[in-house]
């Protein structure tokens, strides 16, 4: 298979759609490093991969102090960095009438600041060099505000933000910032959450987010037909979304 | 942290490969020993680069220090008595030439493009179009200053350690990082040459023609139009230089002067050749680059056939600085070039496979160049007792793996002949074929030199990587 990549970094890699990226752009030939709190599920990647190909490193995304060090590091051991993916991420469940402050912080530090502190070094080297393509793993959830999760879709929303800026910022250089905005994804996160539809594998999302990468488009839904639903859901009046149930 | 304010995508010459390093530009040694220092605290290594014209991957080091001499290009000493001139590293081709030439001398070796710096000049052991008169780069430098991986600096003559100067010329940066070095220029009586232009029609006559030139004439060098098969295999145009001596220039000292060497502005006296390339590009494929050889082929062998004519010593010498950016031609892909010596005797088999080969695989060489060899006395050196031949590729998104089979398999057939590469002209040929043309324990013996004078691999580069698994 052709290689698209040669040297990537994705964050949030022990599990879900980051572990589905870890090993499919390993399959490829690309070097891969991984990222995540869990070092158990990390040493899996690399035992299936072999050590040549994923290396790894526990972090905690909130640990920011940690971050510029660590990427710089990370490049030297890979011998080079053309795709960084922002994967991590949590949602909280929250009840309807709850408003717990530090879960809702948590999501924030986790899905957002995380993200800024990952995803602007990244932009500073890849404009530096006029190349490399940045990724971060946004969410449906993230173009309106819903009910059901304030801080997780509020959180989603500022990454969309600050990627749609990053890529105003540094596109013209020839760097691709791709915002990939995922429905539902048979992963932990969602695992025992009734009543959803159109779930797609993990294996399934990654395939399709490699490929937006390579091509470098702007935004994707993933899978693609999101991308009507949303659109009808965005253009929705406030006064009547107040009173739907999504 | 290392200054992410450093880092820059770097390339090689023909813009094929590139690498993201971490570019400092020290200005002393002083500088280099910091360079030094930084690598070792921050665990990475250093690549020394000169002005960058090695064609592939030779002065590249992924996420690596690139140290670069612009701000080294000093001239230290000049005795216009002597030809002895000591210089830093960053001293160009240009800058040595148009230094020394007022007091009618002239570097007794220079590359087709006037660019490259000493140092990078040392380093790959360069050769001239009359290697087979004067041997190579390093046969005229006296002595020079070796940084080594551990801080310290040494001077190696070549009268006193001629081993270890062997050793260090033509092991690409390897072995330290040359700081200063003493070279003895040729005396020239004029700036001009007398200069003979002949044609061959095929590969033999082109192989004696430029076999019997070499014991006549200074420089030698041969054009082959490598598009056309069978009969006209190998067909080209010869130059052959020589130095005008005293007394048959009237006024010698016009000529030395450095006004009156600079190149034309104009091609034509009308167009402007820093936008030349942009006319060329649009023949830049298979049809067009054929066209292109056939007419400047005919061209040669009718109107210029024989002709005997003066020439300035830069015109001559740096052809390929006529056309400035003509390698933009080859945007976006970018070109590699292979270059094969190979011994006299099995020369025009080879070179026939060869040019049979790229027209066969559909992969042909837009520009190829001919020349004769000696041996050099270099432990990593490239010379022998024969025939170069150059081939120019484009370099095609598509393409690009055909293509490095085709340098695989080229290499393949030098190696059976008993024939050397040249690694600054390099890109893309493996490393098994590149070692396999040494003799047995002679990249052992590098290796242990190596390991001596750079046990951490302090010094690295893509190129020592790829050729001699060094890394
Ligand atoms: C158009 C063109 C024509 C050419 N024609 C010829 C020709 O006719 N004959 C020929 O022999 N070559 C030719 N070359 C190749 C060229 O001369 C060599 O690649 C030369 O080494 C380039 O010098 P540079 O200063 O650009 O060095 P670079 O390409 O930057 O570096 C070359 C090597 O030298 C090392 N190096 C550089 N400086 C130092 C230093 N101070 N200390 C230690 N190591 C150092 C680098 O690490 C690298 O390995 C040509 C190249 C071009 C682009
Ligand atoms: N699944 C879906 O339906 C869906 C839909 C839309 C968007 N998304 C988004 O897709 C992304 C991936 O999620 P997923 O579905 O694959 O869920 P997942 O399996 O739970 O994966 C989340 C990943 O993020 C890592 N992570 C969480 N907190 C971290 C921290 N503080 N530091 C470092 N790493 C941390 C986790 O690793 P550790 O726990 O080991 O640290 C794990 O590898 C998330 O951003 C999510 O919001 C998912």
């Amino acid at each position: 298979m052709k290689k698209r990549f040669k040297h990537a970094l994705v964050i949030g890699a022990s599990s879900g759609i980051g572990a589905a990226l870890v090993r499919q752009l390993a399959s490829e030939g690309c070097r891969v490093a991984a990222l995540a709190r869990r070092e158990d599920k990390l040493r899996e990647l690399t035992r299936d991969a072999g050590e040549d190909q994923v290396i790894t490193r526990v972090h905690d995304v909130t640990a920011i102090d940690e971050v510029p060090a660590l990427f710089q590091e990370i490049a030297r051991d890979l011998g080079g960095l053309d795709l960084v993916i922002y994967a991590a991420g949590i949602m909280r469940p929250v009840a309807f009438d709850e408003f717990n402050t530090e879960a809702d912080l948590e999501m924030i530090r986790t899905n957002y600041e995380g993200a800024v502190a990952w995803l602007n070094p990244a932009a500073e080297r890849f404009g530096a060099v006029g190349r490399g393509c940045i990724v971060g793993i946004g969410s449906v959830a993230g173009d309106r505000g819903r009910s059901g999760n304030p801080a997780y879709g509020s959180s989603k929303a500022a990454l969309d933000t600050y990627l749609e800026a990053l890529r105003n910022r540094i596109a013209r250089k020839g760097v691709r910032v791709v915002t990939i905005k995922p429905g539902f994804v048979d992963t932990e996160m969602i695992a025992g959450i009734p009543g959803l539809f159109w779930v797609i594998s993990p294996e399934k999302a990654a395939r399709i987010i490699l490929k937006k990468a390579s091509r470098g488009v702007r935004e994707a839904y993933v899978p693609a037909r999101w991308r009507l639903v949303m659109a009808i859901i965005r253009r929705i009046p406030s006064f009547i979304f107040r009173h739907l149930k999504v | 942290m290392l200054p992410a304010s450093r880092l820059e995508w770097i390339q090689g010459w023909g813009e094929s490969q590139g690498a993201a390093a971490y570019l400092f530009r020290p200005s002393t040694i002083g500088n280099l020993q910091d360079c030094l220092q930084l690598a070792r605290d921050k665990k990475i290594s250093l690549v020394s680069r000169g002005s960058g014209c090695s064609y592939g991957d030779a002065a590249l080091l992924p996420e690596g220090i690139c140290l670069n001499f612009s701000r080294m290009q000093r001239i230290l000493a000049w005795d216009p008595s002597t030809g002895i001139i000591d210089v830093e590293p960053g001293v160009s081709l240009r800058r040595l030439w148009r230094y020394v030439l007022g007091d009618g001398w002239w570097p007794p070796v220079v590359t087709g493009t006037m660019e490259p710096t000493v140092g990078g000049c040392l380093s790959m052991n360069v050769h001239g179009k009359n290697n087979w008169v004067r041997g190579t780069f390093s046969e005229h430098c006296v002595e020079f200053d070796l940084l080594q991986a551990d801080g310290s600096l040494r001077t190696i003559r070549r009268e006193e350690e001629p081993e270890l100067f062997n050793a260090v010329a033509g092991s690409f940066g390897m072995l330290g990082i040359v700081t200063r070095m003493r070279l003895k220029m040729k005396r020239v009586a004029s700036g001009m040459l007398e200069v003979r232009a002949v044609s061959a029609p095929d590969l033999e006559t082109m192989l004696r023609l430029t076999d019997e030139a070499k014991d006549q004439w200074e420089y030698v060098v041969a054009w082959i139009d490598a598009f056309p098969g069978g009969k006209k295999l190998g067909r080209g145009l010869l130059h052959f230089g020589r130095h005008l001596e005293k007394g048959e220039e009237p006024r010698p000292e016009q000529s030395l002067r450095i006004e009156n060497q600079d190149l034309p502005e104009e091609l034509f006296h009308i167009l402007p050749k820093s936008s030349m390339w942009r006319l060329l590009k649009p023949w830049t494929n298979r049809v067009g680059m054929s066209w292109i050889n056939r007419l400047k082929y005919l061209a040669g062998a009718t109107i210029g056939e024989n002709a005997l004519y003066q020439q300035s010593l830069a015109e001559f010498s740096f052809l390929l600085d006529y056309v400035p950016n003509w390698k933009k031609i080859y945007s976006p892909g970018g070109l590699i070039q292979h270059q094969s010596f190979v011994p006299v005797n099995q020369a025009e088999d080879v070179f026939r496979r060869q040019l049979e080969l790229c027209r066969k695989m559909r992969l042909p060489s837009f520009l190829a160049v001919l020349k004769r060899h000696r041996p050099d006395d270099c432990l990593m050196g490239h010379g022998l007792d024969g025939f170069s031949l150059a081939l120019d590729f484009p370099v095609r998104a598509g393409k690009r793996e055909r293509l490095w089979k085709l340098v695989a398999a080229m290499g393949e057939m030098v190696v059976e002949a008993g024939g050397r590469f040249y690694p600054a002209k390099d890109a893309a040929l493996p490393g098994e074929i590149y070692r396999s043309t040494f003799q047995d324990g002679q990249i052992e013996k590098f290796l242990s030199i190596k390991q001596e004078m750079d046990p951490e691999m302090r010094l690295r580069s893509l190129l020592a990587e790829r050729l001699l698994g060094i890394g």
